[in-house]
């Protein structure tokens, strides 16, 4: 009786385990914050630089609709980022023209028609494609794509947004089609049954049944490549030819928002006003791309409640 | 039985050429890619020798070998994962086993999310604010590499979170019955048994590291330096920013030497990609649950 009234007390005790049960616990926690942490981090800090900017130089019509962009000049400095959003804008697009269909074509190959071990191949295939670092997709807009646009088209130069947005394309398409692909095999198998039973064609069923229900996370697929192209850096960089031009063909030379902070940011002067304004832009790239991420999350989700 | 009626045979051809457009797409995204691979191998494979791999560039990087960068690539992703593997595995082990589900972690999942999404020059512009200069670490080593740390840290929370996940609910519910605390139930059973899907996680980060170059330009890695880093506040050079300066910072570069740096990285890249993906597939294969 009392052998088991002290085996009962022991049980709430709070020994060596409890504690560090309890420590266990806080450390963990504070592991899963720090992502909440970080981007709070990320926001504030490079805020902090760029207010320097905001708050004296910043003029909102000059900053966002002046092509402009002559933060070196002596006289009289410029700071409009309009020819840098063209810039970004096309290469983005041109890349999205690309990768779209591509990146669809092969989501529904994969989920629909390949079985089996062609299936595991093309996975780990598009799996190998998007762990290709940008600065060798820069490199290969640089020395592969630059001499075959000047000789195919018969241009003067190769760097233009033809080329960064083929290979901007050629980047985004595989993290696409992978989620693409996971928006398909999301469809549950019970409709393409009844749809077959009903005498549907394999292509009547992907158009007409899998196709539309999975149609907010084939989108989410969509927006977060455009979020990748949008941030994507050194490939841009390289392959644009980085010159401030408002483009009026695919033949131009462009230059994006991200490469402008890459190519600028070593040769200003901390605090300077060129420096803040560099800072300025990413705020701006900050909260366009967390608006991306976040309807794409929206979208996404809301087929996985739906 | 039934003979095809005109109407089948017609969908039965435009199913075949349905099939073969897309499959089509499929290759024409992969032929691109094993072009490139060739033409690097073709026009870098000469380059890259023991020498080139083990000795310092000379003659302003036109000549010698890629050892600085090689060595401060390795530098630079042991120290990201020294920090971003305990902290992505606490934040996974948080989310697995103890998040309830409420607003809150939703929230977290969303900063994982967005963090994931935070374009690469955009973590440099943190990494220089916060570890260079409000922490004090200079550009330095460990500046860069906790500026890769944050930027991977998404990648390892998920895969190690996928991997706790699929340890089947039953084996903790065992452990509780015996009186073992949550700490005990993880560290001796969901830990062991998830290990080796971390494992994956990890190596697809080392992958992912090594070639990241722009949140490495202002924090850390430098253009060219005479001698090795000796100190995580050291600067370093790193292969993948050693890329960018031979292909575009250089004038009268010999063409071989970019591709042969390319070739380097890529390898590198690819062959932690491919070994991630083997021990996947050879652990799918030997599930026991």
């Amino acid at each position: 009786m009392s052998e088991a009234r002290a085996q009962a007390s022991r049980v709430g005790q709070r020994n060596r385990d409890w504690y560090i049960d309890k420590a266990v616990e806080i450390i963990v926690f504070i592991g899963g914050i720090s992502a909440i942490i970080f981007i709070v981090g990320i926001f504030v800090f490079i805020t902090k630089e760029g207010l320097g900017f905001l708050a004296d130089t910043f003029d909102f019509k000059e900053f966002f609709f002046s092509p402009n962009w002559r933060p070196t000049s002596e006289a009289n400095p410029t700071y409009g980022i309009l020819a840098l959003m063209a810039g970004t804008a096309s290469v983005t697009g041109l890349a999205m023209l690309v990768a779209i269909p591509f990146s669809l074509g092969a989501a529904i190959y994969v989920a629909e028609f390949a079985t089996g071990k062609t299936r595991e191949a093309l996975k780990v295939l598009v799996e190998l494609l998007a762990a290709i670092p940008s600065v060798v997709w820069g490199f290969i807009g640089l020395s592969i794509m630059n001499p075959l646009i000047i000789d195919l088209f018969n241009v003067p130069i190769g760097l233009t947004v033809l080329n960064a947005g083929i290979i901007l394309g050629l980047m985004a398409a595989p993290i696409m089609t992978s989620i693409a692909e996971d928006a398909l095999k999301a469809v549950p198998d019970r409709y393409r049954e009844a749809a077959e039973a009903m005498g549907a064609t394999r292509w009547q069923v992907i158009f007409k049944v899998v196709l539309p229900a999975a149609k907010n996370g084939l989108l989410g697929a969509v927006l977060l490549g455009v979020g990748r192209g949008f941030g994507e850096t050194m490939a841009v960089l390289m392959a644009t030819g980085h010159a401030i031009n408002i483009p009026t063909s695919v033949f131009d030379s462009v230059r994006a928002l991200t490469a402008t902070i890459a190519a600028e940011l070593g040769e200003t002067a901390n605090g300077s006003d060129h420096y803040q304004a560099l800072f300025t832009i990413g705020i701006f790239l900050f909260i366009i791309t967390f608006l991306i991420n976040l309807s794409a999350d929206l979208i996404v989700r809301g087929v996985r409640k739906g | 039985m039934f003979d095809a009626t005109e109407l089948n045979q017609k969908n039965e051809r435009v199913e075949k050429l349905f099939r073969a457009g897309f499959g089509l797409m499929t290759v024409m995204l992969i032929i691109p890619v094993l072009i490139i691979l060739t033409t690097l191998v073709v026009k870098g494979g000469s380059v890259v020798n023991f020498d080139f791999l083990f000795q310092s560039p000379t003659n302003g990087m036109t000549a010698g070998g890629i050892f600085p960068a090689l060595l401060g690539t390795v530098w630079l992703v042991l120290v990201a994962l020294l920090i971003s593997v305990p902290l992505g595995v606490a934040a996974a082990v948080y989310l697995s086993e103890y998040a309830p589900e409420n607003w809150f972690t939703r929230v977290i999942n969303l900063a994982i999310i967005n963090l994931a999404g935070v374009p690469s020059i955009v973590h440099a512009l943190f990494g220089v604010g916060a570890f260079v200069l409000f922490f004090g670490f200079g550009t330095s080593i460990l500046a860069a590499s906790l500026t890769l740390a944050i930027m991977t840290l998404p990648l390892i929370i998920v895969a190690t979170r996928e991997s706790l996940q699929a340890v089947p609910y039953a084996f903790r519910e065992a452990c509780w019955n015996m009186g073992a605390t949550r700490w005990q139930t993880i560290r001796r059973v969901v830990l062991p048994n998830a290990i080796s899907g971390i494992l994956t996680g990890v190596i697809l980060e080392v992958s992912r590291t090594s070639g990241e170059t722009a949140p490495i330009m202002f924090t850390g890695a430098a253009f060219f330096l005479p001698l090795l880093p000796q100190s995580v506040f050291d600067q370093t050079m790193a292969l993948s920013l050693h890329l960018f300066v031979v292909s575009t910072q250089v004038p009268d570069m010999p063409e071989a030497v970019p591709y042969g740096v390319a070739l380097v990285l890529i390898c590198l890249v690819l062959l932690m990609n491919s070994l991630s993906i083997a021990l996947r597939v050879y652990l799918r294969g030997r599930k026991k649950w």
